[in-house]
């Protein structure tokens, strides 16, 4: 799991509840997701659907699996190897799905492209419309992508959007914003900062975060 | 062209909310649901009829509604409009697990 930006320590790939151990001076409390109104309905969705013959709940469950075992890792993978080896970035620029899958990531149906920050353009990506995202190469979407505040603001104002995000650019790199749809996602080549001269794919994983594959970041060394 | 309430792109809006939250086992199990429904198995609704579901609910609905509940109103209504269920069986299958008292005992 790729460390994140150093804004927000608390969320979604961050060391919730789920993971991590009860805290020590807490009772331990039960789930109560399952006691909402929500809750209750998504559980006779399922039960309706299972009744009917069209699921079932070992499906469900393995389906979840497939899901929980996606996320920003695989694409700090890609990206940290086409900061290394330059005919491979090539490939992911001309042909992502098909660069993706030489690291044995398989994007389903997703057509991906790939937009690369240089020392003149910075990208960031959103969905205006509902919350479009390369899932299957960064997992779930985070709560903000998804944030009506998001998705209106960042092709409005994406300077005054990234500043809350703590990224400020110099005034002559030009910001490029893509709004995403279900049939084109995007994925942020972030550049590579210096002082990493030298460091193994493997080193420069670690350091690449979530939101600067989404363009809310940059790729801090010290991250 | 009437401009749709999800068409959100340059509207006012305030700051960014930046509070995280893991995924609930039933928000899971939702997007599993869809994920299962559109498979290759299946081919019961497509990413773009999830949207048309979403993007079909009242202006009210789609303000106050949560991101799954949306998702659980665009899977009843695609499922009912396909013949899979009706609104009828899930309100009486909505009761019966409210009812239940173990439901309020499960995790996932």
């Amino acid at each position: 799991m790729a460390p994140h930006d150093g804004h927000d320590h608390d969320h979604a790939h961050g060391h919730g509840e789920q993971h991590g151990q009860p805290h020590p001076h807490r009772p331990i409390q039960e789930d109560l997701s399952y006691r909402t109104e929500s809750a209750v309905r998504a559980r006779a969705l399922k039960e309706l659907l299972i009744e009917k013959g069209i699921i079932t709940a070992d499906e469900v469950r393995r389906q979840i699996e497939i899901v929980d075992a996606r996320g920003p890792h695989m694409g700090a993978r890609v990206v940290a190897r086409a900061w290394c080896d330059p005919e491979y970035k090539k490939r992911l620029l001309t042909t992502p799905n098909a660069a993706c899958a030489e690291l044995g990531i398989d994007l389903g149906e997703t057509h991906l492209f790939v937009v690369e920050n240089t020392a003149t353009v910075h990208n960031m990506i959103v969905c205006t419309l509902c919350s479009c995202y390369p899932k299957t190469l960064l997992g779930i979407p985070p709560d903000w992508y998804k944030s009506f505040a998001y998705r209106s603001r960042a092709v409005r104002e994406p300077r005054t959007v990234l500043a809350e995000f703590g990224t400020s650019l110099p005034d002559d790199v030009e910001v490029r914003v893509h709004d995403s749809t279900a049939d084109l996602r995007y994925l942020v080549l972030p550049r590579r900062p210096e002082g990493t001269e030298g460091w193994s794919e493997e080193r420069l994983a670690a350091i690449i975060s979530r939101d600067s594959m989404i363009g809310a970041t940059l790729v801090r060394p010290d991250a | 062209m009437t401009r749709g309430h999800h068409d959100l792109g340059g509207r006012p809006a305030g700051s960014v909310p930046r509070e995280e939250h893991v995924l609930s086992p039933w928000e899971k199990e939702v997007d599993a649901i869809r994920n299962l429904l559109g498979d290759k198995k299946r081919r019961l609704m497509t990413s773009d009829e999830l949207r048309l579901g979403i993007e079909s609910l009242s202006e009210a609905e789609y303000n106050t509604l949560a991101y799954y509940d949306r998702w659980i109103e665009s899977i009843l209504t695609t499922m009912e409009r396909k013949g899979v269920l009706t609104r009828d069986e899930f309100a009486r299958k909505v009761a019966a697990v409210q009812t239940r008292p173990e439901h309020l005992k499960e995790g996932a």
